[in-house]
């Protein structure tokens, strides 16, 4: 149909037709998929939600006398980071919290300030108390270390997701009597509301169901930056029960992520501190699909009413690692406010914002269009994956 | 029939007079209380909904005008602030009363303060600080 080379020949020349993954449901109901594939060349998904699989690591600038922060103990503005690496590497995880916070000691935590939030700091451009505390060698003699540090004072600074993209994720309800507070939010007992965490028809993966287009390498849009997919995310399942169309019926992929912090734009991350649970990251994630088939164009106009999600309890299936049928609904259900199970017509919620996503799809859209934003190919398909013949 | 959502004010000499009794004895008004919180030598403060006829309301009011009862007629006890405010709609399937609802063509959310209750369920539900309680 179409190679990618040819695509970005069009992008530089300003001539490329991009859709979002929302409009090309109504460009293929209208035209049929032949035609809809004929006429677009990429399409555009976006998602922003928490992903608590969300970290950075940096380099500082050496101090004189020089000092070795592997080995030794960080603090950054009182939460401990990671300094197993070489003198002046450190690492951050959104989830890290205070030593001395309280955490669930009053139960529910508020999780006001953790890794997250330092995260979200610098990304703002303010600083934050870098204390570093270690033993002393013959090349790195230097102790101790207090210093105040932007994300311009550090050599380089990079968000990682050792996973995201989630492509299935359960709709999360309580069977329980009391209230819960779990990574999906508050759920109230007895069946009092029901919390989901999907773009949905905007979901970058279930626009590609089967991975033909994004493999390790694709060039994505990552909180404002441009970012890649570097491996699998953890978790990747390479063989999920698929329904017909090629959606997944079961947990299937994930991605790993990575990408510029100094890049990165506050508007499209953002800390959250999840009652009695801990603090996490939204990150807007976009993914640019090039129409190579039609194949693809097929798959990119699923609707919110095609993607369906399981239903799973957190008050007992969850922790305990249980699994159970509690059924499956809709996006299109979720998205309408009430859902019904066991005939009971149930509220709902959502983790992920369906406006801000379609925010990420249309700015990578105007990128795209813009020529600021090439596609790549894939140096290896993700596991269990085949690639499009012309991105093979 | 008319009604209206209010927050009273009382200072702390008024706590032994019973304000929400006389409401309903001497003026016919139906009080439906949704928040209270009475607390000695403190000022104590009620949300309630009162309803009857606009002239037993008017009557109502100026007796609570004249005990000294602060009367709020719009409620700002739950603020919405939407620079924080991702638009996850999270909040919305905790809210009993649809204060808070999902735009269905913009996916934003909206805040109608008319119907809030003032529970809190939504600010222990949203992780971002964009749903506040001043009771």
């Amino acid at each position: 149909m179409r190679t990618l080379e040819e695509i970005n020949a069009k992008i530089k020349a300003g001539k490329v037709v991009v859709a979002t993954a929302e409009e090309v449901v109504g460009i293929v109901k209208q035209r049929g998929v032949k035609e809809a594939a004929r006429m677009v060349d990429v399409v555009t998904t976006g998602t922003f939600g928490p992903m608590c699989s969300s970290g950075i690591y940096f380099n500082i600038k050496q101090t004189t006398p020089k000092i070795k922060c592997g080995g030794g103990r960080v603090l950054i503005d009182g939460v401990p980071a990671y300094a197993g690496w070489a003198a002046a590497d450190i690492m951050l995880g959104c989830s890290a919290l205070p030593e001395d916070g309280p955490r669930n000691a009053v139960y529910p935590g508020l999780f006001k300030f953790g890794g997250a939030h330092i995260i979200e700091k610098l990304v703002r451009g303010e600083k934050v108390k870098l204390e570093i505390k270690t033993y002393g060698t013959d090349c790195y003699p230097r102790k101790e270390h207090v210093a105040e540090v932007g994300l311009a004072d550090l050599n380089e600074a990079v968000m990682f997701n050792p996973r995201n993209a989630y492509q299935l994720y359960n709709v999360a309800v309580n069977f329980g009597k009391r209230s819960i507070y779990t990574y999906m939010g508050v759920l109230k007992g007895r069946l009092g509301n029901a919390n989901y965490s999907t773009a949905g028809a905007l979901s970058p993966l279930l626009n590609d169901p089967e991975l033909r287009t994004v493999g390790i390498g694709t060039r994505v849009f990552f909180a404002g930056a441009h970012g890649h997919v570097v491996w699998p995310g953890t978790q990747h399942v390479a063989d999920p029960v698929r329904l017909e169309g090629g959606l997944p019926a079961t947990p299937s992929a994930t991605l790993a992520l990575m990408g510029d912090l100094k890049q990165m734009d506050p508007a499209y991350l953002r800390a959250a501190s999840i009652v009695g649970y801990g603090t996490s990251l939204a990150v807007g994630f976009g993914l640019p699909i090039p129409v190579v088939d039609e194949q693809v164009m097929a798959q990119c106009a699923v609707s919110d009413e095609d993607i369906t999600y399981p239903i799973v309890d957190y008050s007992e299936n969850y922790p305990l690692g249980r699994t159970a049928d509690l059924g499956r609904v809709s996006m299109a259900q979720l998205m309408s406010g009430h859902i019904e199970i066991d005939g009971k017509s149930v509220p709902t919620g959502g983790m992920a914002s369906r406006a801000r996503g379609r925010q990420i799809a249309g700015e990578l859209k105007s990128r795209i269009e813009a020529g600021k934003f090439l596609l790549t190919r894939p140096a290896a398909p993700l596991p269990g994956a085949t690639l499009a013949e012309a991105l093979a | 029939m008319a009604k209206k959502k209010l927050v009273f004010s009382f200072p702390p000499r008024l706590i032994q007079e019973p304000v929400t009794s006389n409401l309903i004895r001497n003026f016919d008004l139906e009080v439906n209380l949704l928040r209270a919180r009475i607390q000695p030598r403190e000022q104590g403060r009620i949300v309630a909904e009162l309803s009857g006829t606009s002239e037993s309301l008017a009557a109502g009011m100026a007796y609570l005008e004249d005990q000294g009862v602060e009367v709020d007629t719009l409620i700002q006890e739950i603020r919405h602030y939407s620079d924080l405010c991702i638009n996850c709609t999270v909040c919305t399937g905790v809210c009993p009363t649809d204060a808070l609802t999902v735009n269905p063509g913009t996916q934003e959310l909206v805040f109608d303060a008319s119907h809030c209750i003032m529970c809190e369920a939504c600010v222990a539900a949203c992780s971002y600080g964009a749903m506040e309680s001043q009771f």
